[in-house]
């Protein structure tokens, strides 16, 4: 992993540049995307995070709607995750992302600039923020295989 | 005139806490106050020396408990200003709304009829009506606020017709903090014949309130936003009305007799409403908390949160980087945001100054109807935060940058 993303100023500005300047921040009419609509576990956030799941590989994400710098900077970081994937390869980075934050052990390298949200872990009340995007493609990955165990 | 360092004694909160590495300073005292040692003293005295079941035994220490039990309707009726018997202990202020809505309302109404309620309000002056609206066919309407976001006595005129059954209103709203014309709010609802359901949740502990004088049909607050235990509440209705009422819920304690043939005779108001044994000793530390604050004197915790807001509001003038949404208030709640930084953020960075203050909706869900934003900081003060709570308060918000926001994670 990159010496950068240990300092905590590289990190910091990291994590600011993600709230100010999100990125895959806008939301699609095309059918081809599923959507995950995140507000009901907060009266605060209110997410809509789409996904564009073919053949078991995430071929587009995106996301928007009202949130605080945690939950903006984390979905973005997680739209750029995971972008391209295989579901396989997501729920991975979704498995070490969740550790990071639970405060269990975890793979930098495989979470690249997300690591800036580390620190989450200290403050419980904002778990709930840095994890709304991810929660919401964990459910759109669960949508997919669910439908596609029916096929 | 409050001596407020002698009774900051009065608290185990107060008692030199941190919070984030920092002297703890509270504002949050509209969501909950702490709590006097008058009243923990209560409640131990009721676990430690007298445990028992209320209105069952017949020995001594349960006698000892139905006394402390029942003298707290009268404490209670004399600080609202009503008779005993006009005193339902429930569980909170929303509990006592969703009686209302239930027992008074869902029976009283019908389709066509209008209850009338603000975009002010709480969730739980809110939801019950949307919820017996639907089951009656009544309808729902919104009382003109004006710019500020005040409930005023001839908006309530303009919106008053013979359809309206039902007026229900927060007596100081929650996050603006708006103390209302109770009285004359109440007279004009009873000209068209319509009874009147006051929200007291944010006032009982806030200003003097009296029941009769406003002549309100019903009413409800919550204990712990009174220094009081939580899970407790009072319900007021005039006599009269909660004698008509079938009660909500149904049990042991409200009822003197029953038949396998389906015959009920219920106990007579207020224990009617009192099905299962109570949170005894909430009741008890309600009493406690009652006295508490009535020695402490309504008059004084009035004014002495006027001068906390003004000297806070003074101060804050020449801050360019803070919208405040209530700058009129009545009370000691200011909602405001940090220019261009999330409600949420700027709580969090407040938070790890020491300093308790709450962001959200606060449970006023429809209010960004009138005030234009949907989330907000809300600091709310009490008769036992001091001036330099306040300037703890000034002095977080003039670092409150997104810099240091996010910094807090670091």
């Amino acid at each position: 992993m990159s010496s950068l993303l240990k300092d905590p100023m590289v990190l910091r500005e990291i994590l600011l540049d993600h709230y100010e300047y999100p990125h895959n921040h806008k939301l699609t009419d095309n059918p081809a995307f599923r959507e995950a609509h995140m507000a009901s576990d907060s009266c605060i956030d209110d997410i809509r995070v789409q996904a564009k799941i073919t053949d078991g590989i995430i071929e587009d994400v995106c996301f928007d709607g009202r949130a605080c710098t945690i939950s903006t900077a984390s979905t973005s970081m997680m739209t750029d995750l995971v972008k391209g994937k295989s579901i396989a390869d997501a729920k991975v980075i979704m498995d070490n992302y969740f550790a990071m934050i639970d405060g269990r052990e975890y793979d930098e390298d495989l979470l690249e600039e997300a690591v800036a949200l580390q620190g989450v872990s200290k403050q419980a009340n904002r778990i709930r923020c840095a994890t709304i995007g991810w929660r919401g493609l964990k459910q759109l990955i669960e949508e997919s295989e669910a439908e596609n165990d029916g096929k | 005139m409050l001596d407020v360092n002698k009774v900051r004694k009065d608290f185990p909160m107060l008692d030199g806490k941190t919070m984030s590495g920092h002297p703890l300073v509270y504002l949050d005292n509209s969501a909950t106050t702490f709590k006097p040692y008058a009243v923990i003293d209560a409640i131990n005295d009721f676990y430690h020396n007298y445990t028992s079941n209320i209105h069952r035994g017949e020995y001594e220490l349960s006698q000892k408990a139905d006394t402390a039990y029942d003298s707290v309707r009268k404490i209670v009726g004399d600080f609202i200003n009503c008779d005993e018997k006009e005193v339902v202990f429930t569980a909170g202020a929303t509990n006592g709304l969703n009686i209302i809505a239930y027992s008074y309302g869902l029976a009283n109404l019908k389709a066509g009829d209008e209850i009338l309620i603000t975009l002010a309000e709480h969730a739980s002056n809110v939801l019950p009506w949307f919820d017996v609206a639907r089951r009656t066919g009544a309808v729902i309407r919104y009382i003109d606020l004006d710019e500020e976001g005040r409930l005023l006595p001839e908006n309530l005129e303009k919106a008053m017709n013979d359809k309206v059954k039902i007026v229900a209103f927060a007596a100081v709203t929650n996050v603006l903090g708006y103390i209302a014309d109770v009285k004359k709010l109440c007279r004009i609802a009873h000209e068209h014949g319509a009874i009147t359901v006051v929200d007291a949740a944010q006032s009982a502990a806030h200003i003097p309130t009296d029941v009769r004088d406003w002549d309100c049909d019903f009413m409800a607050f919550s204990s712990h936003k009174m220094c009081g235990p939580s899970g407790v509440g009072v319900l007021y209705g005039k006599k009269a009305l909660l004698d008509a009422m079938t009660p909500f819920t149904f049990g042991g304690g409200s009822n003197a007799r029953f038949e396998k043939d389906g015959t009920v005779i219920l106990k007579d108001t207020p224990e009617k409403f009192e099905s299962g044994t109570p949170d005894m000793e909430g009741v008890i530390g309600l009493g406690a908390a009652v006295k508490y604050i009535s020695r402490i004197g309504m008059e004084n915790i009035v004014e002495h949160e006027r001068q906390l807001r003004k000297y806070f509001m003074e101060k804050l003038a020449s801050y360019d980087n803070v919208e405040v949404y209530n700058p009129h208030g009545d009370t000691g709640i200011i909602a405001f945001n940090v220019k261009d930084i999330f409600a949420q953020d700027a709580a969090s960075y407040i938070g790890s100054q020491g300093i308790a203050v709450r962001s959200g909706n606060h449970c006023a869900k429809l209010l960004h109807n009138v005030i234009g934003v949907t989330e907000t900081i809300r600091a709310s003060f009490y008769f036992y935060n001091t001036f330099e709570d306040a300037d703890r308060l000034l002095e977080a918000l003039k670092t409150c940058t997104i810099e240091n926001c996010i910094g807090i994670f670091f």
